[in-house]
C-alpha cells in the first residue's frame, strides 16, 4: 500500500502536465480534503444507526442464535473441525457477524478462530486448509445489509437507496461460492502435485 | 420493487422489538453500539481525505479518462461499464479507497447510472481482500499462505463480470 501511496500522486503530475490540466489539478487538491469531509459526515448517521442496532441485537443473543444455524454449513465446509468444539463456534460467530455487518466483532472474531485453528491443527508457519477457507469465506463480503453502499446512495439522493439489494446478493453469493469451490479446487491440486513429487 | 423498500424497516423493528422482548436495555445499548459507530467514522476520515485526494488529482490530471478508454473495448464487449473499472482495481487493495472511488462515480454518471448502480453493487458485495488476508495470517504468525490469494482473487476477479450482467437484467444498461 505504500508504495502506491507514493506512485499514485506521481502518476497524476505526469499525466496533469502531459494534458495540461495543471490548474485544474491544483482545485482538486483542495477541493477534495473538504469532499472527504462531507462524505465521512453523510456516512456517520446510518453508520451509528446499524451500529447501535446491531449492538442491540448482539445483547439480544440474536447473534448466538444465529450463529447456531451456521453450524451445519461450517462442518460441511471446514474439514476435521468437530462440532461444538471452540473453532466451529468462533468461526460461526465470526461469519455471523459479517453477516449482519459487524466489522468491529466479525475482525477479532475471526482471528480467534484463527488462533484456535493455528494450535489445534498445529499449522506452524504454512497456513492449513481450514484456515485458508476462514480467510477466503472473509475475503468474499457476506452482507444481508450493504449498508455502507445504501448510505452512499442516499446521500447522493438516489431515488431507492435499497434497490440494489438483490444485486448485491447475488453478487456476493456467486463471490462467495467460486471463492469456496477455487479453495477446494486449488488445496486439491496442491495436494495431488506434492504427492506426484514425492513418487 | 417495493420489496426492498421493506427490508431495511422491518429489520430495524425486528431487531428492536426482539430486544424488548429479550428484556435488553434497548435505549442505551443502541447509544453505545451508535458510538462505536462514530468511532469507526471518524476513524476512515483521515484515510479518505488522503486518498480522495489522490483520486481527484488522478482524475483532473486525466489519467482516469485515459485508463478507462484504455480498457473501454474489454468493458463494452462484456457489457460492463468502463467507468467503474478503478473501482474493480482499488476495491482488493483499499476499503476507503473504494467509498472514494464510488463518490466520484456515482457523481460523475449519477447514483441511478447504470455505472453508478454497478458501483455500488460492487461496493456492497465486495471486501478489502488483501488487507483481510494480511490481518488474519499474520495474526498467527504464517507466512506461506498457499492458495488464498488467487482463491480469493479468483472470486473477486470474475465477481465485476457478473455484477454488470446483474445490474443490467435488473434495471438495464443505460
Amino acid at each position: 500500500m505504500k508504495y502506491v501511496l507514493g506512485v499514485i500522486p506521481f502518476v497524476a503530475v505526469i499525466f496533469g502536465i502531459i494534458n495540461g490540466k495543471s490548474s485544474e489539478m491544483s482545485a482538486a487538491v483542495l477541493d477534495s480534503a473538504t469532499d472527504a469531509v462531507t462524505l465521512a459526515l453523510s456516512l456517520c448517521g446510518v453508520m451509528c444507526l446499524w451500529s447501535g442496532l446491531m449492538k442491540v441485537a448482539e445483547q439480544a443473543g440474536l447473534v448466538d442464535k444465529l450463529s447456531r444455524l451456521l453450524s451445519p454449513v461450517i462442518s460441511l465446509l471446514f474439514k476435521g473441525v468437530g462440532k461444538g468444539s471452540r473453532a466451529a463456534q468462533l468461526i460461526a460467530m465470526n461469519l455471523t457477524a459479517n453477516l449482519l455487518g459487524l466489522g468491529n466483532a466479525s475482525t477479532p472474531l475471526g482471528i480467534s478462530a484463527m488462533q484456535e485453528l493455528s494450535t489445534s491443527e498445529n499449522a506452524g508457519d504454512t497456513a492449513t486448509d481450514n484456515m485458508v477457507m476462514l480467510t477466503v469465506l472473509n475475503t468474499a463480503s457476506l452482507q444481508i445489509i450493504p449498508t455502507t453502499a445504501a448510505a452512499l446512495r442516499a446521500s447522493l439522493g438516489a431515488q431507492r437507496p435499497m434497490e440494489i439489494l438483490p444485486c448485491v446478493w447475488i453478487v456476493s453469493v456467486y463471490a462467495v461460492v467460486v471463492a469456496v469451490a477455487a479453495a477446494k479446487l486449488l488445496s486439491y491440486i496442491g495436494r495431488r502435485r506434492k504427492r506426484n513429487g514425492n513418487n | 420493487m417495493a420489496i426492498t423498500d421493506l427490508v431495511v424497516p422491518c429489520i430495524v423493528a425486528f431487531i428492536l422489538l426482539y430486544g424488548l422482548i429479550k428484556r435488553v436495555d434497548v435505549f442505551s445499548v443502541f447509544c453505545e453500539g451508535a458510538s462505536e459507530g462514530l468511532r469507526t467514522c471518524a476513524d476512515i476520515l483521515p484515510a479518505l481525505v488522503l486518498l480522495l485526494t489522490f483520486i481527484g488529482m488522478l482524475r483532473a490530471s486525466g489519467a482516469i479518462e485515459s485508463l478507462t478508454e484504455m480498457l473501454e473495448p474489454l468493458c463494452s464487449a462484456v457489457g460492463f461499464p468502463a467507468e467503474c473499472m478503478p473501482m474493480v482495481l482499488l476495491r482488493p487493495f483499499s476499503g476507503s479507497g473504494a467509498i472514494a472511488v464510488y463518490n466520484e462515480i456515482a457523481s460523475d454518471s449519477g447514483v441511478d447510472s447504470f455505472a453508478g448502480r454497478v458501483a455500488a453493487v460492487l461496493l456492497g458485495s465486495s471486501e478489502t481482500t488483501f488487507y483481510t488476508i494480511a490481518v488474519y495470517f499474520s495474526a498467527v504468525r504464517v507466512r506461506k499462505t498457499r492458495h488464498a490469494v488467487p482463491a480469493a482473487l479468483t472470486a473477486d476477479l470474475t465477481a465485476w463480470l457478473v455484477a454488470g450482467i446483474v445490474v443490467t437484467v435488473f434495471f438495464g444498461s443505460f
